[in-house]
């Protein structure tokens, strides 16, 4: 039985939307007849994008003058809800998407799931959640009156597109806000990075704590480039502020799923190993033979990773 | 500056971890503070501190039996603390924690309120937001450095691709992140005066909450939990010079090199 109508909130990006936009926008075709998404930004040339992975009707918000998009979103999807209300509202796992869950949960006094990473329709829809660190997946279903928010995990899902017509582009105005909209963004920082994005990456090179020192990430990034693959972090390390935030992997980081991880001086806390468990093949390199990660790596050294990676980056240039 | 902290009691995430027949974590054991929580709780007293008048209000939920991490809290410098513990609160989901939460907080009315970006024990990451709404706030989430200027408060939030300077003004709600600042440890002196201050322990009844937390106020259950698919360990080597060499096999069997 499919349910009738679903929206995805779809989050800007370059034109289009977030990848993990894109797989929720999939994934609800397998369940649901009629498909909208929200977004903001006011780039009417996203209705394409929604349209061919199977969105009829693309709300837009509109732009948000440097708002953070928690408020105003949830808003514009509180008032959509007010004159019809959808069977389920799915919304990316993001540093926005929480903040717009959060916000419509407390706005329409529903509960909302969070960590899904798994979404099906039997005789209405049933989450899964990866609990303890990935060892046990919880299922679980909302009783109450809908819509069900749902807060979703990237890579949860694939991403493809249907062929649809462009979809039909309606405004949906924010409305008023008052105080809870008065955070606004005064400037945008990027930080660049060199070589393929983390979460695309056939090759991950992870560092962690093991490494001892922030200077010693530069071996992790050498080896990334030798191998032409991306540089990732525990969170431990970026807490610590050896690297910036776009490069951690794990539970409050990011999802990856290349066809080799290798994790470098990384113990495997259950935060990290959220995050990279779905990888094809797991290297771990750690001194400690105990380390959780040696319990999921296909291929475990127990050595320093002082010792090994300087050696892996000579083999690897002798190669090259 | 009146700076509430919102915080949990958590078991000890180094100990084995288990579900109990409700499917609700087992919490059986010693608790302790979220280390999560120890940033906000030292990034309030600082902020406190500079502005040179004012407290910090540890805030939280759940069983009152064991209270070293409130304790722990007001070790650090906080002011006081409460709690409300109730039976009817078992099995209460993020919205109805955000609901006892803002209730407690809005008898303080302060000028801030810190939470972490999520517990290290159920991380749901919308509750503080989910009070700032209740609350009628702004908020700021993934803050990785927070200042007060005048009545506003500065951020610097994480974002996919590096941070944004985010600002709002007051009374605002901020989550952090565990590099905001460094927590200091409990002195002897701290210990001993945590001692002698208020620990108030409020029930659902006090805050007029009743039917809105608990199981049915949660409007969500668990209909099944299973053993995930598990990657089992693979080839392990102890690194006698050949590690290197040993990977590079590994990653030609798999066709990377």
């Amino acid at each position: 039985m499919a349910l009738s109508n679903i929206w995805i909130v779809a989050e800007p990006s370059n034109g289009t939307f977030t990848t993990t936009s894109l797989e929720l926008l999939t994934h609800a075709r397998t369940f649901g007849a009629t498909i909208a998404a929200i977004t903001w930004g006011g780039d009417v040339g996203r209705a394409a994008v929604a349209g061919d992975y199977g969105a009829t009707t693309l709300y837009d918000v509109g732009d948000l003058a440097g708002a953070l998009p928690g408020v105003p979103v949830a808003s514009a999807i509180a008032a959509l809800v007010a004159s019809g209300a959808p069977d389920a509202i799915l919304i990316p796992t993001s540093y926005d998407g929480r903040d717009i869950a959060g916000r419509l949960s407390a706005r329409l006094d529903r509960p909302v799931l969070t960590n899904v990473t798994g979404l099906s329709d039997n005789g209405g829809l049933v989450t899964e959640h990866p609990i303890f660190g990935g060892s046990q997946t919880v299922k679980a279903h909302f009783t109450g009156e809908g819509p069900g928010i749902y807060v979703i995990r990237a890579k949860s899902f694939a991403a493809e597109p249907s062929g649809g017509a462009a979809a039909n582009v309606i405004a949906a105005p924010a409305g008023d806000v008052g105080a809870t909209g008065t955070a606004r963004i005064a400037a945008t920082h990027v930080e660049e990075r060199v070589g393929p994005k983390l979460e695309e990456a056939a090759v991950v090179v992870s560092g962690g704590r093991g490494l001892g020192e922030a200077e010693k990430y530069a071996l992790i990034e050498e080896t990334a480039k030798l191998l032409h693959g991306a540089a990732g972090a525990s969170r431990a390390i970026v807490d610590a502020g050896w690297v910036p935030y776009s490069h951690q992997v794990g539970q409050t980081g990011k999802t990856v799923k290349p066809t080799v991880y290798i994790a470098a001086g990384i113990s495997g806390a259950t935060q990290h190993m959220v995050g990279m468990k779905g990888s094809k093949n797991i290297v771990a390199i750690n001194k400690d033979p105990d380390a959780p990660i040696f319990q999921i790596a296909d291929f475990g050294i127990v050595g320093d990773v002082h010792k090994v990676l300087p050696a892996l980056i000579a083999a690897l240039k002798a190669r090259a | 500056m009146n700076i509430v902290v919102c915080v949990k009691q958590i078991p000890d995430p180094a100990a084995p971890q288990s579900l109990d027949a409700s499917h609700n974590l087992n919490r059986s054991g010693k608790l302790i503070l979220d280390e999560a929580d120890t940033y906000g709780v030292e990034m309030a007293l600082q902020l406190v501190d500079k502005a040179g008048s004012g407290e910090v209000t540890v805030v939280s939920m759940g069983s009152a039996a064991d209270v070293a991490g409130l304790r722990n809290a007001l070790a650090m410098g906080a002011a006081k603390a409460v709690i409300v513990s109730d039976d009817a609160l078992r099995g209460t989901d993020a919205l109805g924690t955000a609901k006892v939460l803002a209730a407690v907080i809005r008898r303080d009315n302060p000028d801030l309120v810190l939470a972490a970006t999520e517990s290290s024990d159920g991380y749901t990451g919308t509750t503080p937001v989910q009070i700032a709404e209740l609350l009628g706030l702004p908020s700021i989430t993934f803050a990785k450095s927070v200042t007060i200027d005048g009545g506003n408060v500065k951020v610097e939030r994480q974002t996919e691709s590096g941070y944004d300077e985010v600002t709002a003004p007051l009374p605002a709600l901020v989550t952090v992140t565990a590099g905001v600042v460094e927590p200091r440890y409990a002195s002897f002196k701290g210990i001993m005066a945590a001692k002698s201050k208020p620990l108030e322990v409020l029930s659902v009844a006090d805050l007029g909450l009743a039917d809105q937390t608990g199981p049915a106020g949660a409007r969500q259950e668990i209909t099944d939990v299973v053993v995930a698919e598990t990657r089992a360990a693979g080839e392990k080597y102890v690194d006698e010079g050949d590690g290197a060499e040993r990977i590079v096999g590994f990653l030609e069997s798999i066709k990377v090199l």
